[in-house]
């Protein structure tokens, strides 16, 4: 009798936390395709292994009626940092263009958008207000989903260069571009990724991530040698005319795997990474929630900053997703305004995206479409 | 090569689950009986494929 009891026990538990995981993991995001999208295409079209897999991401094309340039955005390489996928969301369902085109895609690793950080106590989501209610995303994580990928190996050599990485890095899409036809899930995906930038001639590939205040490369725009003269000036613009600093860093040579570097060796594109900062993946922070993922603010790391931990200024105002995100589309949209100005026939124009000041003035939130108000056949989830 | 890595994986993870139903029946004690349902938990997640 008692260890009936102690079995249905722990058959509630099992049942509670199976349906948390099972609900987070199938959390339908839906996209309204703005007015710049053309057509909706898959990651897999570019390469057939990753069809129908969980990493056949969406690519939304949104295209101008004359011939320009062509931009990559990657918003979600790294899920757990909610700026850069927020950013590429409001490119997608608010960009118009007249010349060029935006390549974007909202879920670079989808399989890591499906689980949070083992340990990590990670909220399994959060919502973005909105004047119709709010729109609610999967928090993520810097990995792919052990249940696409799994077990890790005891060491994780990096293809093709053989260089040594962490084991779990096997599964971090930022580690493992250019990819590897015949490797792991995300091996396959960065292959893709890669294989779509062949494909499409893309001149620019701009990857969106968020970092830690206690981590050196923040704030910042992590260029390819190839990138390094556009970086610079979209920094000086920025800095003048935006309302915000960013710096500008060279991809190191030495350190392989990441998009910054291996698509810029791989491809004829011009790779750059975008960094804003992220309190919530500081070690020292204090509750792990919703509320530090969307407010940015955090007393220990105010006090880590005091006492000179940081690489980057904190207080109590914190980090504010609003402020994150708008960063990354004054980025953006700097960095198109130079490309432009130098490259008449690479040029890529886009009007209808919000910058630093307008997303913390109205927030992120103003620039996310209802999906009630469009016909659900238009719709796509991620 | 990865496939089959991952079946034995999980072939692995059933036989421990197995062993832990083995060992929660054997129990007489019931805080072991308790850490014995708790600990599967994690691996019944994983077979399931929710976790």
């Amino acid at each position: 009798m008692r260890k009936a009891a102690i079995a249905v026990l722990g058959a509630v538990l099992a049942l509670f936390a199976g349906t948390s995981f099972y609900r987070s993991r199938h959390l339908r995001e839906p996209v309204v395709p703005g007015p710049g999208v053309s057509r909706v295409v898959k990651l897999g079209d570019y390469f057939a292994p990753i069809r129908g897999t969980v990493n056949d991401a969406n690519v939304y094309v949104l295209e101008g009626k004359e011939p320009g340039g062509t931009i990559l955005l990657l918003g979600g390489t790294h899920p757990e940092e909610p700026a850069g996928r927020l950013a590429a969301w409001i490119f997608t369902e608010n960009a118009v263009l007249t010349r060029g085109r935006i390549l974007v895609i909202l879920s670079a690793n989808r399989s890591a958008t499906t689980a949070t950080r083992l340990g990590g106590a990670y909220p399994p989501d959060f919502t973005i207000p909105t004047a119709w209610g709010g729109q609610m995303f999967r928090m993520g994580d810097r990995w792919s989903n052990p249940l696409d990928q799994w077990p890790d190996p005891e060491v994780y050599l990096h293809y093709p260069t053989r260089q040594e990485l962490a084991y779990v890095d096997i599964r971090n899409l930022n580690r493992a571009f250019p990819g590897r036809p015949n490797g792991t899930l995300t091996e396959q995906t960065c292959f893709a990724i890669t294989e779509l930038i062949r494909r499409e001639k893309v001149d620019i590939e701009i990857d969106f991530h968020e970092a830690e205040l206690q981590y050196p490369v923040i704030s910042t725009i992590v260029a390819h040698e190839k990138g390094a003269d556009l970086a610079a000036a979209a920094s000086m613009f920025i800095s003048s005319l935006e309302g915000f600093s960013i710096g500008v860093e060279n991809s190191p040579k030495a350190l392989r795997g990441l998009s910054h570097r291996e698509i810029g060796d791989a491809t004829d594109a011009i790779s750059l990474l975008l960094e804003a900062p992220e309190p919530f993946l500081d070690a020292t922070r204090g509750r792990t929630n919703r509320e530090l993922l969307l407010t940015g603010k955090d007393e220990f790391v105010v006090r880590a900053g005091k006492r000179g931990l940081l690489f980057e200024k904190i207080d109590e105002k914190g980090w504010p997703i609003d402020v994150r995100v708008g960063r990354h589309t004054s980025t953006v949209l700097q960095l198109l305004e130079i490309w432009s100005a130098d490259h008449a026939d690479k040029a890529v124009d886009v009007t209808g995206v919000p910058r630093y000041g307008e997303v913390i003035q109205k927030g992120t939130g103003a620039f996310l479409k209802d999906p009630k108000t469009v016909d659900p056949a238009k719709l796509y989830f991620e | 090569m990865d496939t089959i890595v991952t079946l034995l994986y999980y072939l692995l993870t059933a036989y421990v689950a197995v062993l832990l139903v083995r060992n929660f029946l054997k129990r007489k004690n019931w805080q072991e009986e308790v850490l014995y349902i708790l600990v599967l938990i994690p691996f019944i997640l994983r077979l399931l494929r929710l976790k």
